[in-house]
């Protein structure tokens, strides 16, 4: 109990009761909804989770990575490979996906950290590192190379090797979702996440003051490229095949910030608030899509809806809807 | 095996120098954008798209060629980089990348979808007849179109460099590049030299585009391959230097096209981002890069 | 009592829901808009957008003409057919297929790639609804298990030995046989799957020449000069390309400039070569290239029907076989609901399992799917370009036009 207090800290009430009303409301969101719209629930709460996960990095710690799906992809491809090869259920087949992404975060961390890469050139070493293991897992036959990765689909629902209908597979995205967003909050209000906000505004100055920059920096990919592997071990099992075009694709990457950066970068809310807004959007827009059957125009409209949104609410959506609702607690 | 395997070497070389002088020209747009005013242009390779399909339009409907519509094209991008950036991009610079990034990523995202509802998704290419022409020096063989465009190139450049070194405005823009503040002090237009220097990127990458549209046919969705090998590119000439830009251009076509004739041709591309993480680590300012970053 | 307040209970929880998800997303404008009605609901997935655009678009009139043909052909059915884009992206292709369902549809056709086909498969046998694969080589698809699906596609090795099996026979027939061979492979997942094929399924086939190189390259090539050359060094009498089309295009312009004139060109079952955009941009330099790919069969009356339909609704588009297997996939479909005369899952089910189609449009025996819900009844035929036209050489009894082979050179006269 103690250690729900502490994580709620000086939080609103009217935040809580929300906030327990909403995981009521989802954990009971299977048994009453259709499955197209479980299917969107389920897409939202996968991006509020690896928005959560990007915004460790460039939110909490300001660090912008446009190569996450470097990570998700790891991920999911070595759980998947084990599972393929050698039968091991992705239980035990994540730890292994979750340390070859932390290694790879570390690797990508440490260069780009020790060799002070800031801002744009750390965004291009990323987006590298995530083109190189593309182009390196088309020819790497162990995982499929460019002829995909294939899991056996089961009908039954086996939850030791994740395999089901999507309603196991919304309880597991849930799961992580609302674990990500309480690890985020106790990150926020720990010394560490003290230390990131202040390297987030002034590197120099927080390395002046005793901060260790580097350390600080290298903890927050590490946790970050953790997450999204988690994700993409997730993804990996839900949608039972792999495809370096699309695992490691720049496109993959850019889909994991645009809800942080659309909700609100650095706020706990605004990566599960952009997961709302840009997914609703996205359905909506499909759907005058195939009404209208003018290819590309559900994306033209996507887009002419992130250029309004970047124009008027470049802070993101969460803090200035928290404000016209009066709800005053901000992370930053 | 020598004398065989060093002439099909310098054939490559050959080849990679003439193609990476059209890449040097798509990155040239990228690095003066970024130089001057500090912008990842993430629309990049959207741009050249559009510089592709409207060099296709004048084949298809006019019989332009793609190298005599290339000005007009040129003009057209200055134009409408002009008005992007006194419109759009202006009340973003200085901002956080995150922003700009977005920003650049929804326009993006409008000039790809925007082809593809008009141009639809077919792949669209010109039919000339150098395309099946080559020129024969000694036992080297010279591609007749990418000579043609690599020549081109070197023009464009050429007329750049006269610009930035012996115009009024050029040397304002390098100024303003050089030192925002002391420009402003010393009563430079900076907003209009903004805008300026965004129009003679988009023009840049308008005129690559022409060229481009004459070696490959184009279809909407190559555009992020475009923007990538843009960065590569400026990245490992010096982002921000014009002469890097063509550096790196040339640097990208030859180490790619030895690598295709030494490797399996499909790891080429893993060498040129190989060759990136590199120079990121070891020289980030890029071959020809100013000092510090 | 308990019942009730469980009721009460659901409701409210449905309608805050409701409320939630009407906030989050607006309902889909399509229940607004007018439907046609028919004898069965067909849900088209394709991707219209996105970067396989191109096919879906082709596909998609293979759909657009369907009923039109089923009524040329006195077919006493009519399919409501409801389009869907997947935006070539699997997550969107799987809650595109979950929302054709939601909205009544009876069927699912699609959807060419194999990443967004086994995406809509799982929902499809989630939820009980038959899925017909139009298009879709990968061999996983019908290895699942999957009670719900059935493809009327060849698979990768199915392609495969099809089109080495004729390249003999086109030696026969010509008097010509190559003793050396180079594959040229893009490496995209289809590409990857056809060069591994030919290389594990060579040996078994008894070929009689020897593929001296493999050589792959990336699908976004801007050029292909190192490449064709490096074929060209190995002095093969024969190309055996795996293309797209752009690739494609890069491939034979480089073949001109370098000079490389090989006996043959021949296509063992890829895209590319054949396709309208390519004789556009090479010209004469598109003839006498050879395709090894299943085929509209041109004696057929129904392919007749489609020619002409397809003529008369895209005047400047060439019906090819994307457009071919969508319209044999709703043919497929067609067909299941006049045997079961129902819109029900399982009568579905049951009558796709007894389909046999002896009337249709692509090249080879009656549609029929086997125990794992695979037509391997395709048969390949060989394309050759000639005047600027895919034209069916081989099986002879399918054939519109005599063999050329060897090729003539690029500079050869009978190239106009």
């Amino acid at each position: 109990m103690s250690f729900v207090r502490r994580l709620a800290g000086n939080a609103p009430p009217r935040i809580l009761w929300s906030l327990a009303i909403l995981l009521a409301l989802l954990l009971v969101a299977p048994a009453v909804l259709g499955k197209y719209w479980l299917s969107v629930l389920i897409l939202i709460l996968y991006f509020a989770f690896v928005g959560q996960a990007w915004n460790i990095m460039m939110g909490f710690a300001g660090q912008l990575s446009l190569g996450h799906a470097l990570y998700a992809g790891l991920g999911g491809y070595i759980a998947a490979g084990l599972y393929f090869h050698y039968g091991i259920g992705p239980w035990a087949g994540l730890f292994a996906g979750v340390a070859v992404a932390v290694l790879a975060g570390a690797i990508v961390g440490y260069l780009g950290f020790r060799f002070s890469l800031a801002g744009v050139y750390f965004a291009l070493l990323t987006i590298a590192f995530a083109e190189f293991t593309r182009l390196a897992f088309d020819h790497w036959q162990w995982a499929g190379g460019s002829g995909g990765l294939f899991l056996k689909v089961e009908h039954a629902t086996d939850i030791v090797n994740l395999r089901g209908g999507p309603v196991l597979f919304y309880y597991v995205i849930l799961a992580l979702a609302a674990g990500a967003f309480i690890l985020c909050r106790a990150l926020l209000r720990s010394r560490l996440g003290q230390y990131w906000l202040a390297i987030r505004e002034d590197a120099e100055a927080a390395q002046a003051v005793g901060v260790p920059v580097l350390r600080c920096k290298m903890i927050a990919i590490v946790i970050s490229a953790a997450l999204t592997a988690l994700a993409g071990v997730w993804n990996a099992f839900y949608y039972n095949n792999l495809f370096p075009e699309t695992a490691f694709a720049m496109g993959r990457s850019i889909e994991i910030t645009l809800a942080p950066i659309i909700g609100g970068l650095g706020t706990l809310f605004g990566p599960i608030v952009g997961a709302v807004v840009l997914t609703g959007l996205g359905e909506a827009f499909t759907d005058l899509g195939d009404v209208l059957r003018i290819p590309g125009i559900k994306q033209i409209f996507y887009g002419l809806a992130l250029l309004v949104i970047v124009m008027y609410r470049p802070a993101g959506v969460w803090p200035w809807l928290a404000n016209k609702l009066g709800l005053t607690e901000r992370q930053s | 095996m020598t004398a065989d395997f060093l002439l099909n070497l310098a054939q490559a070389i050959v080849n990679g120098l003439l193609t990476g002088m059209v890449y040097g020209l798509m990155a040239l747009g990228l690095s003066v954008i970024f130089g001057v005013m500090r912008i990842v242009n993430f629309a990049h390779g959207e741009m050249m798209v559009v510089g592709m399909y409207l060099a296709w339009m004048g084949f298809e409907y006019l019989q332009v060629s793609p190298l005599l519509s290339l000005p007009v094209i040129a003009l057209l991008f200055f134009g409408a980089g002009y008005l992007l950036q006194r419109s759009l991009i202006s009340p973003f610079i200085g901002r956080p990348e995150h922003q700009q990034f977005l920003l650049l990523l929804a326009v993006a995202i409008l000039l790809v979808n925007a082809s593809l509802a008009i141009a639809g998704p077919d792949s669209r290419g010109v039919q000339m007849e150098s395309q099946f022409d080559s020129y024969e020096v000694g036992p080297l063989v010279f591609d007749a179109v990418r000579l043609h465009a690599a020549l081109a190139a070197v023009a464009i450049a050429l007329l750049l460099w006269l610009f930035f070194t012996r115009t009024r405005t050029g040397k304002s823009i390098r100024a303003a590049a050089d030192n925002n503040l002391a420009a402003l002090v010393v009563g430079l237009d900076v907003r209009r030299l903004y805008a300026f220097t965004f129009g003679i990127g988009a023009a840049c990458v308008g005129a690559a585009g022409a060229l481009m549209i004459t070696i490959i046919p184009v279809s909407p969705f190559l555009a992020v391959e475009y923007t990538l090998l843009a960065f590569v590119i400026v990245i490992v000439g010096g982002l921000g230097s014009m002469t890097g830009a063509l550096l790196g251009g040339l640097l990208i076509g030859v180490s790619e096209a030895v690598a295709g004739l030494l490797l399996q041709p499909s790891l080429k591309s893993m060498f040129s981002f190989g060759l990136l993480i590199l120079v990121l680590l070891l020289r980030p300012q890029g071959l020809l890069g100013k000092g510090s970053q | 009592m308990t019942s009730r307040k469980t009721f009460t209970r659901r409701y409210l929880g449905q309608t805050a829901l409701a409320g939630a998800t009407l906030i989050g997303a607006p309902l889909p404008l399509r229940y607004a808009a007018a439907q046609t009605t028919g004898n069965l609901k067909v849900a088209l997935l394709l991707p219209t957008s996105g970067i396989q655009a191109q096919i879906g678009q082709a596909c998609r009139r293979g759909a657009d003409i369907a009923n039109d043909v089923f009524t040329d052909m006195k077919l006493p059915v009519k399919l409501e057919i409801v389009n869907y884009d997947t935006e070539s992206k699997p997550d969107v292709a799987r809650t595109q297929a979950e929302k054709a369902i939601d909205a009544g549809c009876q069927m699912l056709v699609g959807a060419f790639d194999s990443g967004q086909t086994i995406a809509i498969a799982q929902v499809a046998e989630q939820r009980g609804v038959p899925l017909v694969v139009n298009i879709a080589a990968a061999p996983q698809i019908t290895e699942q298990g999957y009670k719900f699906v059935v493809r009327n596609f060849p698979t990768a090795p199915m392609l495969i030995t099809g089109a080495l099996s004729l390249h003999k026979e086109i030696f026969k027939v010509s008097g010509k046989t190559p003793k050396t061979a180079v594959l040229m492979g893009v490496n995209d997942t289809f590409g990857t799957s056809m060069v591994n094929g030919i290389k594990a399924l060579f040996p078994k086939l008894d070929m009689p020449y020897e593929i001296v190189d493999t050589i792959t390259y990336d699908p976004a090539a801007k050029d292909l000069s190192v490449e064709v050359g490096r074929a060209k060094a190995t002095k093969a009498e024969l190309l055996i390309p795996v293309n797209r089309l752009n690739d494609a295009k890069l491939m034979i312009q480089e073949m001109v400039k370098q000079r490389w004139e090989p006996m043959g060109v021949m296509n063992p079952g890829a895209p590319g070569l054949y396709e309208q955009d390519f004789f556009k941009t090479m010209g004469k330099y598109s003839d006498f290239l050879i395709s090894n790919v299943p085929w509209l069969d041109p004696k057929s009356a129904m392919t007749q029907s489609l020619e002409k339909r397809h003529a008369a609704k895209f005047p400047n588009d060439q019906l090819d076989i994307n457009a071919g297997f969508t319209f044999e996939g709703l043919l497929v479909a067609a067909q299941a609901w006049i045997t079961a005369k129902s819109t029900k899952a399982d009568a579905l089910m049951d009558a796709l399992r007894k389909t046999k189609i002896d009337q249709h449009v692509i090249i080879g025996g009656p549609i029929q799917f086997d125990a794992k819900g695979q037509n391997v009844n395709i048969k390949a035929a060989a394309v050759e370009n000639l005047k600027r036209k895919p034209t069916v050489v081989m099986p002879v009894e399918s054939a519109a036009a005599p063999l050329v082979f060897p090729m003539p050179g690029w500079n050869d006269k009978r190239r106009t």
